[in-house]
């Protein structure tokens, strides 16, 4: 008789990935939610599915092994067994039900938040994280894609009163406090995306024309990486965040030090023409996808603060001056010299020579330390928030409160 | 009785062709358009096996310089053209386009299917979608790179590769397939309702058969769907129109869209997707039910059963669509819904792998390389069955969509599997095709390659997405949540796939090897039971059977019967009288 080499596989295959189940280090992180019920229906599934691929592996390895061709046997001939049969299938209804059963408990769960969640709204764009609180009311303004503009990056109906308070955050740095409940209001502005924090275990997709869901209660201080879980488009996989559970004093310390909606108008600051237009033709050829203008370094691409001047490291190892004919070369030909620490994703932007010269007009006046007597003297413009945007940034903290 | 009818086309005379090329290019004989289907098949999925080779060398060794050339926008247009092809241009036309040609006329007595014509124009349409997928690499901006579930907006915004040329030549290539394919489905349905021949009723059926039945039906129904999204999107591209769009601002640039929905699309296009799981594993289903039944030698375990739990699987899977969608922000208490209906497909789908099992119980089971590939389905299969346990269940999904758990569970279940299912029906019927057969020391390395190499890369795939590893991503190594371990496992993975990849080399040598050289095959080299095996000559010639078409007297699977000379008896020798 051969030795059937299929059935010692079929054992060792079983019994490896078993072995491998309870060796290998690749198991859910430390949780830092509420969400253990997902993680014990996940320890349920598991057992009731190990059990069942166990049994039925190395029953067909010793089957296999035991019941090898012999010339002139005959096999049993039973072409039905309704007992065993119906057996069967109740045993497998019954692991059904013990699975599916405290996960539709779980999902009942997650798709009602408790009634003292607070409201958070992650808006999402190619390919950036934005944050906000309904301030002090408690009632978030309206928004709608339409309003959408650079200094409307949250497309904040005009005039609307609820707004007025609504705290906005445009970096990607997100603080909730710990152990409150929090209801996650998620809101598109181009494609589908998805907030996750795999720690937190909850997801859900934001989709631009609907506002999405899911909520959850942070029971560890601790900074989660977050990640875009919904492809969207070249640079998905730079798409990150970070989420920082903090103690609420620290959350309500850091939450003042927002801005509001009221206050993004009245900080916004007016830049000569020709930067104006240079900002407006860079925000409609997507650059500000990839690019910030206030210093914030994204994973897509470098910052265009205090992008004129200076030098800057290659992936090649070289060292490069920034002078002009770099950043020329590097938007219409940006593959060529890609700097270190960031993967070339950025398409070659068709510009005209009046609009490129708007856009390197533009890059000038970005400066953290403002050139006082350079850009007054040929603008007048102040020397805060060249870009028009308020943000964190301590310098720029605007006027009012 | 139906017995005694006279088989429509035993009736309907039929007109060989006269030309060499009327016999073997244009050719309207049901086996030479298998073999067309699926050579096609496979030289388009060698396509998709080198992209994924790419993308797995990336996702191991990102920043190698040999790669450099491989940017964000080539990885995302290849797991999209992957995923695409495997998915529809492989699978789904293999296992129908080539084992439903060959099977289903030949198992059903019949001298071709009941439109030879229509079944031609099938492959060659089937042919030009191909081409025009193709060609997808030579428009301007390249293939599109939305991923193969094609969501829109991202699909056709500016922020996705391919969003203009790339995303109609897929759109239009989608389109005219399914033309193809109704075409072909008309065929199998109509051809297994009105040719059987005398005697066989829908329950002596070989399973084969009735895995290729359903899933048709299920093609018919499903495939529309697709059909209308990829219309409407290219609507929505093209001429503005806002069937999927709602008002959006795509990279800074406000778009003319407004009140459109995506979930509408995802809704559409997964009211398709799941059906197609199904399209893919019901006549895989069947060929192992065959596979194993005739080389265990002994009687399928329930047939019965078997046949219902197929109509069974074929009728929910129209109900289940949802459970991809459990993130997608639909609204919530479809997750009641779906998780319960998605859950109770298991218990019809869990009682063929135990009958499939429970065959080989006191059997008589001869290892054979098309059984070596039987065996691998059935186990890879129950590992991809019980992850689909995990996902269909909505709240283990909610961690686990869109990771590395899912991307390893698809493969498991509805890549690997069927493709093990065609090896095994390949090395099965090949001697009927060709009357050679294949070398089986040469089959059997082939085997070993490549179950224990797709098994390598997928189980422990799975455990990735446990920590949290999304799919699609071009680069994870700047993610700090990313151990150092799960690197070294993503080599490891990537070194089996290059190896898997590399063996299928054996198999296509083996398949042109033997077609010349291998040993010459008789007429029933498994002894098996079911008609294919009971032609006049091998290969079977135009018009498959001699003046009169076949009777059938019994069902595919009396194998061992007591008191009987030989082990097996095939379906046209009568029943005793006594008896």
């Amino acid at each position: 008789m051969r030795i059937a080499y299929i059935a010692i596989l079929l054992f060792l295959v079983t019994l490896g990935s078993v072995v491998f189940n309870f060796t290998t280090p690749f198991h859910f992180d430390a949780i830092g939610s509420n969400w253990d019920l997902i993680d014990i229906t996940v320890y349920i599934t598991f057992v009731v599915c190990g059990v069942a691929f166990v049994a039925l592996g190395l029953l067909m390895a010793w089957w296999v092994y035991k019941f090898q061709y012999q010339d002139g046997k005959f096999s049993e001939y039973e072409p039905e067994n309704a007992k065993l049969e119906s057996r069967l299938t109740i045993i497998t209804t019954i692991g059904v039900v013990v699975m599916l059963a405290p996960g539709l408990v779980a999902w009942n769960d997650y798709i009602h938040p408790p009634s003292d969640a607070y409201e958070l709204e992650v808006y999402s764009k190619q390919w950036n994280w934005m944050f906000r609180f309904p301030g002090a009311d408690g009632i978030f303004g309206a928004a709608h894609n339409k309003y959408v503009k650079f200094d409307n990056p949250f497309g904040m109906k005009p005039e609307d009163p609820y707004g007025e308070d609504d705290i906005l955050i445009t970096s990607n740095t997100l603080k909730i406090p710990v152990d409150r409940p929090v209801k996650v209001l998620l809101r598109s502005q181009d494609v589908l995306h998805d907030f996750w924090v795999p720690a937190i275990r909850a997801k859900m997709d934001a989709v631009p024309g609907m506002v999405t869901y899911f909520w959850f209660e942070p029971i560890v201080e601790r900074v989660y990486e977050v990640l875009c879980a919904e492809l969207c488009g070249r640079n998905h996989f730079n798409m990150r965040g970070e989420m920082h559970v903090v103690s609420m004093d620290e959350y309500r310390t850091w939450l003042n030090d927002q801005v509001t909606w009221a206050e993004m108008q009245a900080g916004a600051v007016p830049l000569s023409p020709e930067a104006t237009t240079g900002r407006d033709i860079a925000n409609e050829k997507g650059c500000f996808a990839c690019h910030s203008v206030d210093g914030r370094q994204l994973a897509t691409g470098p910052t265009w603060l205090d992008i004129w001047g200076g030098t800057v490291e290659l992936i090649d190892g070289t060292t490069r001056e920034r002078d002009e004919a770099y950043i020329v070369k590097s938007i219409l030909d940006p593959h060529a010299e890609i700097v270190l620490g960031y993967t070339p994703t950025m398409t070659a932007v068709e510009l005209t020579e009046e609009e490129l010269q708007s856009i390197l007009d533009y890059m000038k006046v970005l400066k953290s330390e403002p050139a006082e007597t350079t850009i007054e003297d040929e603008q007048g413009a102040s020397d805060t928030s060249p870009a028009g945007e308020s943000t964190a940034e301590p310098t720029e903290e605007p006027v009012t409160d | 009785m139906a017995t005694v009818e006279v088989p429509y086309q035993e009736t309907v005379p039929l007109h060989h062709p006269k030309t060499w090329i009327g016999k073997y290019i244009f050719s309207q004989d049901h086996k030479i358009i298998a073999v067309q289907y699926g050579i096609t098949a496979m030289a388009v999925g060698l396509v998709a096996l080198i992209l994924s080779e790419f993308m797995r060398i990336q996702i191991a060794f990102p920043g190698w310089e040999l790669m450099n050339f491989f940017t964000a926008d080539h990885y995302y247009q290849a797991i999209t053209m992957h995923g695409m092809i495997m998915v529809i241009y492989l699978l789904t036309a293999f296992l129908l386009g080539a084992f439903g040609n060959f099977c289903v006329p030949l198992m059903c007595g019949a001298r071709d299917m009941v439109f030879p014509f229509v079944n031609m124009l099938s492959y060659w349409v089937y042919l030009l979608s191909v081409i025009i997928l193709m060609v997808s690499y030579f428009v301007p901006g390249g293939p599109t790179g939305a991923g193969w579930t094609l969501y829109p907006p991202q699909t056709i915004t500016a922020g996705t590769p391919g969003f203009d040329w790339g995303i109609a030549t897929m759109l239009i290539s989608l389109a005219v397939f399914i033309v193809a394919f109704t075409m072909g489905g008309l065929n199998y349905i109509t051809t297994i309702l009105q040719a059987r021949t005398r005697g066989l009723t829908l329950m002596r059926m070989p399973l084969t058969v009735w895995g290729i039945f359903i899933a048709t039906f299920l093609g018919l129904i499903a495939f529309p769907a697709l059909f209308v999204s990829a219309v409407m999107m290219l609507l929505d591209n093209f001429l503005g129109t806002s069937f999927f769009m709602p008002a959006i601002v795509s990279l800074g640039q406000p778009l003319d869209y407004s009140g459109g929905q995506p979930l509408l699309f995802q809704h559409l296009f997964w009211f398709f997707g799941h059906p197609e799981v199904y399209i893919v594993a019901l006549p895989a289903f069947g060929v192992i039910s065959d596979l194993i039944s005739v080389h265990a030698r002994k009687n399928i375990f329930g047939y019965r059963m078997m046949v219902w739990a197929i109509v069974a699987i074929g009728a929910l899977s129209l109900i289940v669509w949802a459970h991809h969608m459990y993130v997608a922000g639909m609204h919530p208490s479809f997750g009641f819904f779906f998780a319960t209906t998605t859950l109770i497909i298991a218990v019809p789908t869990a009682l063929k792998v135990y009958n499939w099992i429970l065959t080989l119980w006191r059997a008589n089971i001869r290892i054979t390389v098309p059984m070596l590939f039987a065996l691998a389905f059935v186990l890879t299969f129950i590992v991809g069955g019980i992850t689909g346990l995990f996902l269909g269940n909505v709240i283990i999904d909610i961690p686990l969509s869109d990771t590395y758990f899912v991307v390893a569970h698809f493969h498991m279940v509805m890549g690997v599997s069927p493709i093990l299912a065609i090896f095994g029906g390949i090395y099965h019927w090949y001697p009927k095709l060709t009357g050679r057969m294949l070398n089986d020391t040469i089959g059997r390395t082939h085997f070993y390659f490549t179950f224990i190499g797709t098994y390598a890369i997928y189980f422990p795939m799975h455990y990735l997405g446990f920590i949290g590893v999304p799919r699609r991503y071009y680069e994870t190594a700047i993610a700090d949540f990313y151990p150092v371990a799960a690197h070294n496992l993503n080599k490891f993975i990537t070194i089996a796939a290059l190896i898997v990849g590399v063996s299928q080399i054996l198999f296509i040598y083996n398949l042109v090897h033997s077609y010349f050289n291998g040993k010459k095959a008789p007429a029933n080299p498994w002894g098996a039971n079911s008609l294919e095996w009971c032609t006049p000559e091998t290969p079977p010639r135009h018009g498959n059977w001699e003046d009169r078409l076949p009777t059938v007297h019994r069902w595919a699977y009396d194998f061992g019967v007591p008191g009987e000379e030989k082990d097996h008896i095939p379906q046209t020798v009568p029943r005793r009288k006594a008896s």
